[in-house]
C-alpha cells in the first residue's frame, strides 16, 4: 500500500519505496505454488473468499440482482400495462406533448400518454433478454471455434484464427450495424444475432489461449501418459480449466451488449415494435423532445448505464479475484 | 526492419481481400439481393434483367466476385438511393470524409492529451483520492453509451445554457470559402478567423463526446501500464544509480510505460468510426458516420458497401501504421 509517510518528499513519487516492494515480491514468489492463506483451497473458492469482502464486487452483484429480479417480475410489478394510454388526453403536441407527473403516474407519460415507470419497469425484461441471449450465443460459438482451434491445433487453427482475426479487424460495433441491416423486419431478435455474432471472435480467441496454455500443462501430459482418450483430455482435462477466463469475459460482455443494443435501437436497427418497450428504443424515441422533454432520454439511460456499471463492476472484479498473479 | 513491414503489408493485402470477398457475400445476401437493393422493390422485369445481366448476376460466383473487384478497384460502387440521392456512392463517402477526420482528429486529440497524464498521475499516486476518483470515472465512462453522453451535452451546454450551437458543421448563411473540406482548417488556411472559430464551436460537443470512449480506454491502459513498469527492475537500478526522479521518469518510467498505449490508440481507430456514427447523428453533424447511420437505417446499399469497405481499410491501415511505429519504439518486436 502506498506510504505516505516516507514518500511525500515534492518530487519522490508516492508509490511504496524499494524495500517494501522487494519485500512484497519475495512474498509472492514465496506464496506463488501455494493456494491462498489455507492451505487445500482450490482457485474458485479462493476467489469467493476474497469477492466476498470487495465492495465493488458486492455493489456490482446487488446491481445485477436487483436488475435481474425486476426483469423477472416486472409484469406484475408495473402498475400500467406499458401499451395503455391512460394519460391520452393531456398530450397537447403544441404545449404540453408530454405528460409530467401526477398522482399514479410518479414519473409522468411518454409522448404517447403511456405511463413511463410502466414502460420502465417492462423495458428491463427486453433487455435482460437481449443481454444474455446475445452474450449467450457469442459464449457458444466461440466456444465451438476456440475447443476445435485450441484443442486440434495445426490447420485447423491456423484456419480459425485467420477467419476471427479478419473479423476483429471490422470495428465492432460498425460489424453489428452491418448484420442487423441485413435483416428484412428487424425485431429483437436481430439485436441478439447481430451483437452475438460480434463476440464470437472475442471468445474463440480468448479460449484458444487458454486452451494453448492448458494443452502444454503438466496435468494433461499425466492424463495423456495415463492414456486417457483425446475427447476426455479435451472435455474434461482441458476445457473447464480453461472457461475461467471466458466466464470473466461473459460478464463484461453482458455490459457491452446491453450498451450496444441501446446503441443499435438508437439508430433505428432495433425492435421498432413499440409494444415490446426497451431502454435503448426508449431513448432513440426521446430524441425529438430533447428541449421540452429530457427526462424522456433521461430515466432509461439512467437504467442503461446503472445496469451496465452493475455488470461491469462485477466482471472487473471477478477478473482481479481469478487472476492468479493478484493472489497474495 | 523492412521484412518486417513487408510482412505486414502482406498480411493486411490478405484481410483486405478477405474483406472485400465479405462484402461481396453480404451484398449478395441482402433481401431481395442486389437488384433490389439498387433499383428499389418495384421495377419493371425489363430493368431488373437488365441490371442483372450489367452486373453479370447471371454468371458463376467467382466470375462475379472478379467483377466486383473490378468495379470496386475503378471506384464504381454504383449511386446513391438514400443519402444523397443520384450522387455517385464513392463521392458521398469522399465529400463527408473531411468532417469525420477533422471531429476524429480532435477527439483523439482529447483522449490523449487528457488521458496519458492523467493515467500516469494515477499510477504515481496509486490507491489515493485522485486515482481511485480517476478509476471510478473511467468505469462509469465505459458504462455511459456514448450517444447517451453526446444526448447529455447537447441538452446541457447547447439546450439549456445556450453556450455552444445545437447543431451541424457551421452556421449557415455564412459565407466560408472552401479549400480541404475541413471547415477549421479551411477558415485557417484562407484567414477568414470568424469562419474558422465558427467551425471549432460547432466541433467542441461532438469531439468532447466522442473523446470520451478512446479517453476511458487510454487512461486505464496508461495506468496499468506505468504501474507494471514501476515494478520493473531497470527502474530499481536506476534509482540505486542515484538518477535524479525526473530522468528516471521520463527516460525509464513514460517511455516505456508508453509501448502498449500506442497500440491501444490505434485499435480506438475502430471505436472512433463506430462512435462518430453515433455522435453525428445526435448533432446532425454531416460526416461520414451520419452518412453511415442513414444508409443503415435507409438501407442504401450502394453507399454502405463504400463505407464498410473504407472504414475497415481505414482502421486496418491505421492499424499498419502504429505496428510500424510500435517496431520502431520498440526493437525487441521486430525480431519477432
Amino acid at each position: 500500500m502506498t506510504d505516505r509517510a516516507s514518500g511525500t518528499t515534492d518530487e519522490s513519487p508516492r508509490r511504496p519505496s524499494y524495500g517494501q516492494r522487494r519485500r512484497a515480491r519475495i512474498d509472492a514468489l514465496a506464496t506463488a505454488g501455494t493456494v491462498d492463506d489455507q492451505p487445500g483451497v482450490s482457485l474458485i473458492r479462493s476467489a469467493w473468499l476474497r469477492l466476498r469482502r470487495n465492495p465493488v464486487f458486492l455493489i456490482g452483484l446487488a446491481i445485477t440482482v436487483v436488475f435481474v429480479v425486476l426483469a423477472l417480475v416486472s409484469p406484475w410489478l408495473a402498475p400500467w400495462d406499458p401499451t395503455a394510454r391512460p394519460l391520452l388526453d393531456q398530450v397537447r403536441p403544441q404545449s404540453n406533448p408530454v405528460p409530467g407527473p401526477e398522482p399514479g403516474h410518479p414519473l409522468g407519460a411518454d409522448d404517447r400518454g403511456r405511463d413511463l415507470l410502466s414502460r420502465l419497469l417492462v423495458g428491463s425484461r427486453q433487455t435482460l433478454i437481449v443481454g444474455v441471449f446475445a452474450t449467450l450465443f457469442g459464449l457458444l460459438g466461440g466456444l465451438v471455434l476456440g475447443t476445435l482451434a485450441g484443442a486440434m491445433g495445426g490447420w485447423v487453427d491456423s484456419l480459425v484464427m485467420r477467419v476471427v482475426d479478419v473479423m476483429l479487424s471490422i470495428p465492432s460495433l460498425l460489424l453489428a450495424f452491418t448484420i442487423a441491416s441485413l435483416a428484412r423486419s428487424p425485431s429483437q431478435w436481430t439485436l441478439i444475432v447481430a451483437i452475438a455474432v460480434v463476440q464470437v471472435p472475442i471468445f474463440a480467441r480468448l479460449l484458444r489461449g487458454s486452451m494453448l496454455a492448458q494443452r502444454s500443462s503438466d496435468h494433461v501430459l499425466a492424463a495423456r501418459s495415463l492414456g486417457v482418450k483425446p475427447r476426455a483430455i479435451v472435455f474434461r482435462h482441458m476445457l473447464p480449466n480453461a472457461l475461467g477466463p471466458v466466464i470473466v469475459q461473459a460478464t463484461l460482455s453482458l455490459a457491452v451488449a446491453i450498451i450496444d443494443a441501446a446503441a443499435l435501437s438508437f439508430l433505428g436497427l432495433g425492435n421498432p415494435d413499440q409494444r415490446q418497450p426497451e431502454w435503448g428504443q426508449m431513448l432513440g424515441l426521446a430524441q425529438r423532445y430533447i428541449s421540452e422533454a429530457p427526462h424522456l432520454a433521461f430515466y432509461p439511460a439512467g437504467c442503461i448505464i446503472v445496469v451496465a456499471l452493475g455488470f461491469t463492476l462485477m466482471g472487473e472484479s471477478l477478473r482481479e479475484a481469478l487472476d492468479p498473479k493478484s493472489r497474495r | 526492419m523492412l521484412r518486417f513491414v513487408v510482412r505486414r503489408l502482406l498480411q493486411m493485402c490478405m484481410v483486405v481481400v478477405v474483406l472485400s470477398m465479405l462484402v461481396f457475400v453480404w451484398l449478395r445476401s441482402l433481401p431481395g439481393g442486389p437488384v433490389s437493393a439498387i433499383l428499389g422493390e418495384r421495377q419493371t422485369p425489363q430493368r431488373r434483367a437488365a441490371l442483372e445481366a450489367a452486373l453479370g448476376l447471371d454468371q458463376p460466383l467467382p466470375v462475379q466476385y472478379l467483377k466486383f473487384m473490378e468495379r470496386a478497384i475503378q471506384g464504381n460502387f454504383g449511386v446513391s438511393t438514400k443519402v444523397l440521392p443520384g450522387e455517385d456512392a464513392l463521392d458521398v463517402f469522399l465529400s463527408r470524409l473531411p468532417a469525420t477526420i477533422e471531429l476524429s482528429l480532435l477527439a483523439l486529440f482529447l483522449a490523449i492529451t487528457l488521458g496519458i497524464p492523467l493515467g500516469y498521475l494515477a499510477a504515481r499516486r496509486q490507491g489515493s483520492v485522485t486515482d481511485t476518483t480517476a478509476v471510478i470515472f473511467s468505469l462509469v465512462g465505459v458504462a455511459v453509451p456514448v450517444f447517451f453522453t453526446a444526448f447529455l451535452l447537447k441538452y446541457f451546454f447547447a439546450v439549456e445554457w445556450n453556450l455552444l450551437p445545437v447543431s451541424g458543421r457551421q452556421t449557415t448563411g455564412l459565407d466560408a470559402t472552401r479549400v480541404t473540406g475541413m471547415f477549421v482548417l479551411d477558415g485557417v488556411l484562407t484567414r477568414e478567423w470568424d469562419a474558422a472559430w465558427d467551425a471549432v464551436k460547432h466541433l467542441i460537443l461532438p469531439a468532447v463526446a466522442l473523446a470520451t470512449i478512446p479517453f476511458a480506454v487510454i487512461f486505464r491502459i496508461t495506468r496499468a501500464s506505468v504501474l507494471d513498469v514501476l515494478d520493473e527492475d531497470y527502474v530499481r537500478t536506476a534509482e540505486a544509480k542515484g538518477l535524479t526522479a525526473q530522468v528516471i521518469r521520463g527516460r525509464h518510467v513514460l517511455r516505456n510505460a508508453m509501448l502498449p498505449v500506442v497500440t491501444t490508440v490505434g485499435l480506438q481507430v475502430g471505436g472512433l468510426l463506430a462512435g462518430a456514427v453515433l455522435t453525428e447523428t445526435v448533432f446532425s453533424y454531416r460526416g461520414v458516420g451520419d452518412a453511415l447511420a442513414t444508409a443503415f437505417r435507409e438501407k442504401d446499399y450502394p453507399v454502405l458497401q463504400v463505407l464498410i469497405l473504407a472504414a475497415a481499410v481505414i482502421y486496418v491501415l491505421v492499424n499498419l501504421l502504429v505496428d510500424i511505429a510500435y517496431a520502431v519504439i520498440d526493437p525487441r518486436i521486430r525480431t519477432r
